[in-house]
């Protein structure tokens, strides 16, 4: 077989198109966590952030095709190999099932997997399309003007007294919604735990892993995994229970979620 | 590790699955043992009860075995639900009754996966696993007179590993074991044994090819990095040969593609 037909078709292939893609996965959800938490900052950050990425055009574009292609081939591979495996089991079952020492994240990857699926596509149509919450969408909210200059790693960005999305406010509305937040949070719990395995597995499908540093490999997958769990979380947590207050400016400021929903 | 020595004999319920033959339906059936001598293996307790079957004129259970001493591979029971029973590294031949609670049920089961059908009762076929050996799990060797002993340098730490993988018996309790039944523990001795002596260096690229593109083919399942396999090895090859073999599958993959190919001849 060619190079392809070994990475597309054998089993050892799909496990490193699986590992090649979810490390991508990975690497953007990092940066959509750093990106994010400046929500905690004033909303020139996350404002001029949001704006700064729609100004990147095609770079923005290629951007997201490529996560597109990387998710797509990662739930691919682990649709054909999890077809392969059930064909592999055969009919017949043990009368007696039991793990002798699988981790436990190992055994629900396929679960997590798909509520972190569920998860996105609800994401997605919230605060990227605005199909969800849509009055509250960024599209939809009055702009917000700039109160100072936005600068990306030093670099001039978006200007003062520019108007743009307000995206810090559309994140404020949904997250004051208590079933959103406890969606959100149970779901970056359950892909934390799908990463817990996941990047791990990463090393063994790539044929880097060895008992020499797996202590080491296992220490920095926890503290990652605690460290993304918590930064996700903390997002919903502070706006839903109030410890984040908005900031003056900002159209969730202006008129509270509560005024909105009763305005007719 | 094989039980201590005990002096109690015990009283268990052996659950055996029995299966006419190859795709007849099967289902599990309960032969009492009394008085058990607890040192004895649990193949020699199957003997005891055929003992007993066959006196009564019943068809004995026919389960696999040949050398009773954890070396050849052929034993192959499912003990409540792991391969070769409760202990860490012992092949079901070593697994004496002395494992075992007094009263126990013991449930025992053939091997499953589909590459590795049942013949009858506890007996499955592991043929699957020859196929994939024949595919390139060996070396060329020149016929002639035999080379100077120790001719070849072998650092002792190489040595040493491939003979870890080399401990391999090929019983199957890793496919047994794995929820995807995936043979890649296998696989991953046999190719890390060869591939880690000089000796096995001219087909390595074309042997871990072929040696997983069969296992493939004969319908194993993937490796989901569990390690089910590894804890029901009653040799308890390592983990970490798997590793090395996706590093071997997926760079005699990525070389074959662009290394240059004499004239007549395919990419692997």
């Amino acid at each position: 077989m060619s190079l392809i037909g070994n990475l597309f078709c054998s089993t050892v292939g799909r496990k490193f198109l699986m590992a090649v893609t979810g490390l991508i996965l990975v690497g953007f959800v990092i940066g959509h966590l750093v990106g994010n938490l400046q929500i905690f900052g004033h909303p020139d950050s996350i404002n001029g952030y949001a704006q700064f990425l729609h100004s990147l055009g095609p770079l923005l574009w290629i951007t997201r095709i490529g996560l597109l292609i990387a998710a797509v081939i990662h739930i691919w591979a682990a649709i054909a190999l999890t077809r392969t495996n059930a064909q592999a089991r055969g009919a017949q079952h043990y009368g007696v099932n039991r793990w002798i020492r699988a981790p436990f994240a190992s055994r629900y990857m396929r679960l997590t997997g798909f509520v972190v699926l569920a998860f996105l596509a609800y994401h997605l149509a919230q605060f990227t399309l605005g199909y969800a919450s849509s009055a509250t969408f960024k599209g939809h909210l009055p702009e917000y003007t700039m109160a100072s200059d936005f600068h990306i790693f030093g670099f001039p960005a978006v200007e003062k007294g520019h108007a743009v999305d307000d995206v810090y406010s559309m994140v404020f509305y949904g997250f004051q919604n208590p079933i959103i937040s406890i969606f959100y949070i149970l779901a970056v719990g359950l892909l934390t735990v799908h990463l817990l395995h996941g990047f791990q597995s990463v090393f063994h499908s790539f044929g880097w892993y060895s008992a020499s540093w797996a202590p080491a490999l296992r220490a920095v997958t926890i503290i990652f995994c605690i460290g993304f769990f918590f930064g996700n979380a903390a997002m919903p947590a502070a706006i839903l229970s109030g410890w984040l207050k908005p900031a003056q400016g900002t159209n969730v400021a202006a008129q509270p979620r509560t005024a909105l929903n009763q305005s007719p | 590790m094989v039980a201590g020595v005990s002096k109690n004999n015990i009283s268990v319920t052996l659950r055996v699955w029995r299966q006419a033959g190859p795709g007849k339906p099967g289902g599990f059936v309960d032969y009492p043992a009394k008085n058990v001598n607890s040192n004895m293996s649990i193949l020699e307790l199957l003997d005891v009860v055929n003992d007993e079957l066959t006196l009564k004129g019943e068809e004995p259970i026919a389960f696999a075995h040949d050398c009773r001493e954890g070396i050849c591979g052929t034993c192959s029971l499912m003990i409540d639900g792991k391969p070769h029973g409760p202990n860490q590294g012992v092949a079901s031949c070593q697994t004496y009754m002395r494992s075992f609670e007094d009263g126990a049920v013991i449930v025992i089961e053939p091997f499953r996966a589909a590459p590795f059908p049942i013949v009858k009762d506890l007996v499955s076929d592991r043929s699957a696993f020859d196929r994939i050996q024949q595919a390139g799990g060996f070396i060329t060797v020149r016929t002639g007179a035999a080379p100077d002993a120790n001719s070849i340098p072998v650092p002792k730490a190489d040595a040493e590993l491939a003979m870890d993988a080399a401990a391999c018996i090929g019983c199957g309790a890793c496919v047994a074991a794995c929820k995807n039944r995936s043979a890649v523990l296998f696989v991953a001795a046999k190719v890390s044994h060869l591939g880690l002596m000089p000796q096995g260096q001219p087909e390595r690229d074309s042997r871990v090819l072929a040696m997983v593109n069969t296992a493939d083919e004969l319908g194993f399942g993937s490796c989901t990095n569990q390690g089910e396999c590894s804890a029901a090895c009653p040799k308890l090859i390592s983990h970490d040969f798997i590793v090395r073999l996706n590093r071997d599958y997926l760079s005699a993959s990525f070389r074959s593609a662009f290394c240059a190919h004499a004239a007549g001849s395919h990419a692997d």
